[in-house]
């Protein structure tokens, strides 16, 4: 049979399919200063998508807006407004079983709203990506930064990430495409960032050319069957698991779920591969450790640099994906350290839970400090909670007394 | 379009299971004229089904898997309910997503067929209860008619959530007394079908599933009326003879009794006036076809 590779042909606005590793890791790069929702729309420009569906919320609103402009250009397939969030997931899984790269966005409640759907993609083996540009959830309404949503999200068996910059973004929108449409992955991505911080600052971003993009989508490598009657079925079963009450369907339904989150483990391999490890340290042999995701890892960056002032090294582990959850990663980085300082933007601290349930000697953990609705993370307080669990003695922070 | 896609390789013939083997000689593929009549003479699309002994909505299927013009490129959207029971049964492809999204379901699965397949036609049919259709979905039924998106929306009515016990549902009739009703349902039924026209169908029929050349007809208008114009909606009457006390046996007579003249199944029609101009041109083709089929076989003869 005579096989024919998409690889070096053009689509029809001229990009190349690239060879996704070529494209990311050596074509050559160049920079731009361009907002977090701006980078969104450069990544997606190159993500050869099929389908957008979009809904508007802050603070993603921007970036579903902007690949309305790439589908009027011709980048997309279709795109189109769906009536709410749970709708909008809902038609991101129709167009996906149809064989379509999918793409969206959303944030905070409309997350929440939409919460339904995230399990049945990863049962259905969906490999859509969305954006989720993490705000407030709680009553009263706050349209602020909170990644609270997030602690929802790792529990449906989708992917999950969290990028702490732009940079981040625009090269995981890509590779995200990559790691998620595996065979033996083929789950869907919510790929997380702190709203506004990452949506509506500008930063310099090296990007790929315009003129190169991911090879398509091939629903024929799905580990389930693409439903659209390209190869159909006798029928689809002989006896339907569903609302059965016996073994067989138990069993069925609770061998599924290991699969689901036995995909998400072997997504690992190539996670590994395309983010250069799930984690990443510096100064990682210092006694004291800051271990974060998302923003809170810029702010400690900032912290550390301003207790070098003082004389105190500590280091750093950014996380970079919670599923897969990169626990022996955490458990090896941190096995030296005397204290762990997990700065969050969120109420729970649901990260620092994560981290303990991965580590020893739990008490080395601070889960401090915690911000949220909305409010900043100055690193003067992750300075202060660092020496605080150091035993020394720190000025009362303004409007923390 | 034909049975080319589900041809098996000659070296493999012998090892398929017997019903593959089946469907492929004797299935209706392919063929443009196939309808109820040949419900029994030759492999259909649904086999087994788990309903109740004598339940309306089994003919209800039947019928309309047997009127598909295009089933070999049709794909069908299902929603909770007892039709999730039958729907694993089907031998085309069909998804069960959530309770009350088929219609946005079938929205990115139609849009993503049209984008994979340019100038091929692929059939979307959704086929939903009316708890999912009414209820619990009306906001996304409503929204894809809205936005003219090019599938059927086939809801099959019995006037309550059937495979939950019999709640009562929007389509109930007023007064009926049912769990979750207890001292009678205090609305009227919702009249989907003027909302449908309101909402910007191009073709809406509302009957029973009594009479199998009925069904054929209104499915295969709905269904190419979809593909060229926008949405359609069929909401027919199936009546769950488990929750209104009848047996087996009295679906049918209950169907006929809910369709006459005065009674809320009595057939209705709402066609568009660009529906009505596409199926009379069919329908002036097909007598076109048929007048010189016949000459051709009396010049024969």
């Amino acid at each position: 049979m005579e096989t024919k590779s998409v690889i070096g042909t053009q689509n029809k606005k001229g990009q190349v399919y690239t060879d996704a590793r070529v494209m990311m890791n050596e074509a050559p790069r160049t920079d731009a200063f361009f907002t977090g929702s701006e980078v969104i729309k450069e990544a997606v420009r190159r993500a050869s998508v099929d389908v957008m569906i979009a809904y508007p919320i802050t603070p993603q609103s921007e970036a579903a807006a902007l690949i309305g402009e790439l589908f009027a250009e011709g980048y997309i397939g279709d795109y189109f407004r769906g009536e709410s969030e749970f709708a909008v997931m809902g038609q991101c899984a129709g167009a996906a079983f149809g064989g379509a790269r999918v793409f969206t966005t959303t944030a905070g409640p409309g997350t929440m709203r939409a919460m339904e759907n995230f399990p049945m993609w990863a049962g259905a083996r969906l490999p859509i990506q969305v954006i989720v540009t993490c705000r407030g959830l709680n009553s009263p309404l706050s349209i602020q930064p909170d990644t609270l949503e997030i602690s929802y999200l790792i529990q449906t068996g989708m992917l999950v990430w969290h990028a702490e910059t732009a940079q981040d973004f625009y090269d995981w929108i890509l590779k995200g495409y990559m790691v998620s449409e595996e065979p033996d992955v083929h789950l869907p991505l919510a790929l997380c960032c702190d709203g506004f911080f990452v949506t509506h600052t500008k930063d310099t971003v090296m990007l790929t050319p315009t003129d190169m993009c991911l090879p398509p989508y091939d629903p024929y490598r799905s580990p389930v069957p693409c439903m659209d009657m390209e190869c159909p079925p006798v029928r689809m079963m002989r006896d339907p698991f569903v609302m059965k009450s016996n073994y067989i369907s138990y069993a069925t339904h609770a061998s599924w779920q290991q699969e689901v989150w036995a995909a998400v483990e072997r997504s690992r391999k190539h996670t590994i591969a395309w983010l250069d490890g799930l984690i990443e340290t510096e100064n990682g042999d210092a006694d004291i450790l800051l271990v974060a995701s998302g923003t809170a890892v810029s702010q400690g960056r900032e912290a550390i640099r301003l207790l070098e002032e003082d004389g105190i090294r500590v280091g750093l582990v950014k996380i970079k994906t919670i599923r897969p959850w990169p626990g022996e990663e955490i458990r090896e980085a941190t096995k030296n350290a005397k204290h762990i300082i997990v700065p969050e933007f969120n109420v729970t601290g649901w990260l620092a839970r994560e981290i303990k349930a991965s580590i020893p000697d739990t008490d080395r953990l601070v889960a401090a400090p915690h911000v949220f609705g909305g409010m900043t993370m100055p690193p003067e307080i992750i300075v202060s909670e660092i020496k605080n669990a150091l035993g020394i003695r720190t000025e009362v922070l303004a409007g923390r007394g | 379009m034909s049975k080319e896609r589900i041809k098996i390789a000659p070296e493999f013939f012998d090892i398929m299971p017997p019903e593959y083997q089946d469907l492929v000689t004797k299935a209706t593929y392919g063929n443009e004229q196939r309808g109820w009549k040949d419900i029994g003479t030759s492999k259909e699309l649904i086999e087994e089904h788990s309903l109740c002994a004598g339940c309306p909505e089994s003919m209800a299927f039947r019928y309309i898997l047997a009127s598909l013009p295009n089933p070999e490129d049709t794909v069908m959207v299902g929603s909770t309910g007892c039709t999730s029971l039958v729907f694993p049964h089907v031998a085309i492809h069909n998804i069960h997503s959530l309770f009350g999204n088929q219609n946005a379901v079938a929205s990115g699965l139609k849009r993503a067929l049209m984008v994979r397949f340019p100038g091929r036609v692929k059939d979307v049919v959704v086929l939903a209860g009316d708890g999912a259709t009414v209820d619990i979905g009306l906001d996304m039924t409503m929204q894809a008619w809205f936005r003219q998106e090019k599938f059927t929306t086939i809801c099959f009515d019995n006037e309550l959530y059937a495979n939950t016990g019999g709640q009562e549902s929007g389509l109930m009739q007023k007064g009926f007394v049912a769990k979750m009703a207890p001292v009678g349902k205090g609305f009227e039924k919702v009249r989907l079908p003027e909302i449908a026209r309101e909402a910007g169908c191009h073709y809406i029929v509302n009957c029973t599933v009594s009479k199998p050349s009925l069904i054929e007809k209104v499915v295969k208008n709905a269904i190419y009326v979809a593909r060229e114009l926008g949405p359609t909606y069929l909401q027919l009457y199936t009546p769950c003879i488990l929750e209104i006390g009848k047996n087996s046996m009295e679906g049918l007579q209950e169907m006929r009794d809910a369709e006459k003249p005065t009674e809320r199944f009595a057939y209705k029609e709402y066609i568009s006036e660009p529906a009505k101009q596409l199926l009379a041109e069919m329908a002036a083709k097909d007598k076109e076809k048929k007048a010189a089929a016949k000459q051709l076989a009396s010049q024969g003869a």
